[in-house]
């Protein structure tokens, strides 16, 4: 874009047009959208090419020997008039200024021999004036045009996507304290299908540890640290997603031993009881069962928040809200299915799991998600890896899900509570 | 304007010896026709550049450049400018970042002015060596300056009185790397303060550290955060009385803001007041007054939010102290309420945005008013307060002034907390206005965020009409210079965001200038007067702090390299000069030990706005950086990271 505004300037100033040559060699390339990465250049070598036989060229001989002749050539006089030719006239003529020597003198004689009775050339501005509009365009705007196609895509992405060198290892991102889906230990459900993918695909897994709040895809997958996210939502804009492998469902959770049941947010039981929810501290966007208690009414006295970030020194922070519930802190939990079918079976106090009603509030804040994994957005090569592997093995995959408890409302399967293990 | 038209009168003389001369020439009757090339091309030519040339070289097109040209009137009252709490007396020393308790960033130097400022050369230059956003003052005190950097927040003194300011010594504070992960807004650093033969400063990983000016000994640091709870510290502590006082950062993360009291000499916490909470951790007790009825009643930062979410409150401490030495009070701000989402927290969730006047010996409230109650636009309210002494309705009154978040200068009685006046210095749809009878704060409804729908053109954006970036105020022209944003932005909650594995739509927020196209203004402000004297426009915003001196000259930096000096009355470019980085610093001024002026400023562009630089986002996501990355997705074409410390001197 810069290009092309850089063209309009030089043609504006409306000199001639062999201005055009004061584009560095090459530009025109680049003005195509060529997406080659061009060669690397420096502030240096762009000032050499301004500064070089390039301004001579794109200068004033070409412009001054233009204007000479319309202006010095063929003008009539009538007889004896003395012509002050002046100004541009004077101006040794274009050929000789450019090769330095030559005298093609223009004009008519009477001109001719005014001019010799001039041997220096006339103080008129408007030769100095173009010298400066020409100085000005040469020189370019005050900051030099770099034209750095690298911009568009970091320079990691390039490296990945760069011709193929054979992949050593399945490099994943992952939260090294973050149950039940990974952890440092390798004992999450993530850890286990990236161990699964890695054997089908015959590469040792490595891992980048990174807790998964703001800026883990930028610092991680992004940065081209690691290749491969386990579990993201599948329309997640960050990554390129493959298709998804589960889909699960926030729940609520609440002790057996309390004899009441909840299966929706429309219960009439849930006004009369305690409700922890889980917080992001996303500019006041928070999980959608703290939105859907609001838009019904069912806020302040009765709601608690558990950050999800937690205490982050201590093991799974957001297992916190369940550890509440069994301590009778609360009454009710609503999170991410997952979560619970992972740790409620852990609890001491027997809990029931139950999938929330209806599965998209009005008017959109859906409460069931599909779950993929990602890639980067320009590797749609491991994508198809990864997808090729999830069909093949969708049945291990599927047990590994089973085994952690993950409540699933994609197959058909007549509840989504939890299998009992 | 005058000198355009000397211009054009000196180029039409010219043009008219030019015309006559070719008139004889074409007129002849044996001349051609075909003269092609006809006077009239020349001159334009001729005019244009002559005009080109004559026009303020320092005028670079819509950006840069000047709204409501010069002319203050004379003054019709005999005032004396004075601020009664400019305790520091000029010693050509800068020894915290406001310059002074008052926070008026004023410097008493005048040998640089209006006049010689074109002069202005760079004198030396030296740098950090890192590359997140330089949001920092450097101090001098005595031959010595000092300097912060960005984390791991290293600890620098530059010997001023050796050629080329070579480095004395380092201080490097042991920090927790993990910092980085939690600190929301790029990993900035916002200067430190001398006190007392030390130097104090905090470190993201929420440690106070007092090092020995002289030295660079440590003399105590101590741990008065967590950030496994979310927590880290970005602001420069104010030294009152023998106690350090601190904020700190994490709003979003669900922390519980306060402000701490550290003794100087042996880093013991002397007392903590909660921006949320009981009153007995509010610090709020016998002496407690506020002006307004709203905020008067027991236990107001428990009743103001539903049973319980106040352990969750926010209202943060990470911006700017003022003291008040006379009245024995300073002056602080409180952040946003987070991190539930408004319909989850009714009430006024006090004491989040609003600002706090307290004892520093023992922490005690004095007064409270809350710029924006229930605030639901990020509005943090936590900018600078300058104190003045200003003439209003007849009198002479001690004053406050505060260049707010959400839109409005605030004038306010800094004894009582009464709110004198609020108007807007920006484009607002968030508010309808400040009621000064009852001092509500008048929300727009129409301009709430909702779940579910699209609300477009909230104006001012989450960044607010000015963020944390400083006002300094001039007691020679009595205009305060405010840098600021012109942001608006839409709200979309429909993006599918998770965060530890756990999904939830997320607010799709994105800004984008405000009315008039430009992001960033530095405007000049008459608080007596209400109205602004004259505005710059900017291409970004303006994310820098500003400085006034008594050469009647003014410096801010932008966010597209540009570290400007304009004149204080009139607004105009005296001088600019294009730095490596964008700056988003605070520039400071200081007398060296050779007797001359130095004025200096960091460059390293960063902070929230820079983040698509300092934190590498690409610009492809307008929702990245909370939506700023919409707005300033062209930031990359014109600076990269930097960090560097620039220092001017008249040759």
């Amino acid at each position: 874009m810069r290009t092309s505004a850089k063209v309009r300037e030089c043609e504006s100033a409306r000199v001639g047009t062999r201005l055009r040559t004061c584009l560095p060699a090459g530009a025109n390339e680049f003005a195509a959208g060529n997406a080659q990465s061009p060669p690397s250049r420096t502030v240096a070598d762009d000032a050499a090419r301004w500064i070089s036989p390039r301004i001579v060229r794109c200068s004033l001989a070409s412009v001054i020997a233009r204007l000479r002749t319309r202006r010095c050539g063929g003008r009539r006089t009538r007889p004896g008039r003395r012509v002050r030719a002046g100004g541009l006239c004077d101006f040794p003529a274009a050929n000789s200024f450019a090769h330095g020597g030559g005298r093609h003198v223009a004009g008519s004689e009477s001109q001719r021999a005014s001019r010799g009775r001039r041997s220096r050339y006339s103080l008129f501005p408007i030769p100095y004036s173009l010298l400066f509009a020409l100085a000005a365009c040469s020189e370019g705007r005050a900051e030099p045009v770099v034209i750095d196609n690298t911009r568009a895509q970091p320079a990691a992405q390039l490296a990945a996507a760069a011709p193929a060198q054979p992949r050593t290892a399945l490099r994943v991102c992952a939260d090294p304290n973050n149950l039940p889906f990974s952890n440092q230990a390798g004992e999450g459900f993530e850890n286990r299908i990236a161990r699964l993918i890695g054997e089908e695909m015959g590469l040792p897994v490595e891992y980048t540890w990174h807790a998964q709040r703001r800026g883990f895809i930028r610092e991680t997958l992004r940065a081209g640290a690691c290749d491969l996210v386990v579990g993201v939502p599948s329309s997640f804009e960050l990554v390129l997603p493959t298709r998804p492998y589960y889909r699960s469902t926030y729940v609520f959770v609440y002790r057996k031993s309390d004899g009441f049941r909840v299966a929706s947010f429309d219960d009439p039981v849930l006004k009369e009881k305690r409700i922890g929810v889980h917080l992001v501290g996303d500019d006041g966007a928070n999980t959608p069962p703290a939105h859907a208690l609001a838009t019904r009414g069912i806020i302040g006295a009765n709601v608690r928040g558990y950050m999800l970030y937690g205490d982050y020194a201590r093991p799974n922070p957001p297992a916190d809200i369940l550890a509440a519930l069994g301590r009778g802190e609360i009454d009710v939990a609503i999170v991410w299915g997952p979560l619970a079918g992972y740790f409620v079976p852990r609890q001491k106090v027997a809990m029931e799991i139950v999938p929330v009603s209806p599965q998209i509030d009005v008017p959109f804040l859906p409460f069931v998600y599909d779950i993929s994994m990602g890639v980067r957005r320009d590797d749609p090569g491991l994508k198809a890896d990864v997808e090729q592997v999830m069909m093949r093995r969708r049945a291990d995959i599927d047990a590994i899900l089973r085994e952690y408890g993950v409540p699933r409302v994609d197959r058909r399967r007549a509840s989504a509570s939890q299998e009992p293990r | 304007m005058r000198k355009v038209r000397e211009c054009v009168s000196a180029l039409v003389r010219q043009c008219a010896r030019f015309h006559s001369r070719t008139y004889a020439l074409t007129h002849s009757r044996t001349s051609v026709a075909r003269y092609s090339l006809s006077p009239i091309p020349y001159s334009l030519l001729f005019a244009l550049l002559l005009t080109a040339g004559c026009m303020d070289r320092a005028m670079t097109g819509e950006y840069g450049s000047r709204d409501a040209p010069p002319r203050l009137p004379a003054l019709t009252q005999n005032f004396a400018p004075t601020t009664s709490n400019v305790t520091v007396p000029e010693d050509g020393q800068w020894t915290m970042p406001a310059r002074d308790y008052a926070s008026t960033r004023f410097s008493g130097l005048g040998e640089i002015n209006t006049r010689n400022v074109r002069n202005l050369r760079l004198a030396w230059t030296w740098s950090d060596g890192n590359f997140y956003g330089h949001e920092g003052a450097p101090l001098v005190v005595g031959g010595t300056l000092y300097w912060v950097s960005p984390f791991p927040n290293q600890l620098y003194a530059l010997d001023l009185t050796r050629p080329g300011a070579p480095l004395k010594w380092t201080y490097k504070p042991p920090v927790q790397m993990a910092a980085q992960g939690v600190a929301c807004c790029d990993k900035v650093n916002r200067g430190a303060a001398y006190a007392d033969g030390r130097i104090f400063f905090n470190t993201l990983d929420n440690q106070v550290v007092a090092v020995d000016a002289a030295t660079g000994a440590e003399a105590w640091r101590v741990r008065v955060g967590d950030i496994n709870r979310g927590e880290t510290m970005t602001m420069a502590p104010l030294v009152v009385k023998g106690k350090v006082l601190v904020g700190n950062s994490g709003g979003e993360m669900g922390v519980r803001g306060w402000l701490t009291a550290l003794d100087a000499g042996t880093g013991t916490i002397a007392w903590r007041a909660y921006s949320t909470g009981p009153d007995a951790d509010v610090l709020i007790g016998p002496d407690f007054k506020p002006f307004y009825a709203q905020d008067r009643g027991t236990d107001l930062g428990v009743k103001s939010w539903p049973p319980g979410a106040w352990q969750q409150g926010g209202g943060t401490v990470w911006g700017w102290i003022s003291y008040d030495p006379a009245l024995d009070l300073v002056y602080y701000g409180t952040g946003n309420p987070g991190p539930w989402n408004p319909e989850q927290r009714p009430g006024d969730n006090k004491w989040t945005a609003g600002i706090f006047a307290r004892d520093p010996d023992d922490g005690q409230a004095r007064w409270f008013y809350q710029w924006s109650p229930h605030d639901v636009h990020d509005y943090d309210g936590i900018n600078e307060q300058i104190l003045l002494d200003l003439p209003i309705g007849g009198q002479t009154r001690r004053v406050l002034v505060r260049a707010e978040r959400n839109g409005y200068v605030y004038v306010m009685d800094r004894a009582t907390g009464q709110v004198l006046s609020a108007d807007p210095f920006v484009h607002i749809t968030s508010s309808l206005g400040v009621d000064l009878k009852t001092g509500t704060y008048l929300p727009n409804p129409n301009t709430s965020p909702r779940t579910g729908t699209v609300v477009r053109d909230i104006c001012p954006a989450a960044p607010g009409a000015k963020d944390w970036q400083p006002t300094a105020f001039s007691p020679r022209t009595r205009l305060m210079y405010i840098p600021h944003n012109n942001l608006c932005m839409d709200y979309e909650a429909v993006e599918a965001n998770y965060i530890a594995g756990t999904p939830y739509v997320g607010a799709n927020v994105t800004m984008h200038a405000g009315p008039g196209g430009h992001r960033g203004e530095f405007t000049a402000w008459d608080p007596v007067r209400r109205k602004p004297a004259w505005k710059i426009r900017e291409l970004f915003p303006v994310w820098s702090g500003a400085l006034a001196t008594a050469g009647d000259v003014v410096f801010y930096g932008t966010m597209d390299r540009w570290f400007r000096a304009v004149d204080a009355t009139t607004g105009r470019i005296l001088w600019q000069f294009r730095t490596a980085s964008g700056i988003v610093g605070q520039p400071i001024t200081f007398r060296g030990p050779d007797g001359k002026q130095y004025v200096a400023i960091f460059d390293g562009v960063g902070g929230w706005p820079g983040a698509v630089v300092s934190g590498d986002l690409s610009p492809e996501d307008p929702t990245s950086a909370l939506g700023f990355t919409a707005a300033m997705a062209d930031l990359p074409d014109h600076t990269e990271k930097g960090g560097t410390l620039y220092v001017f001197a008249l040759p």
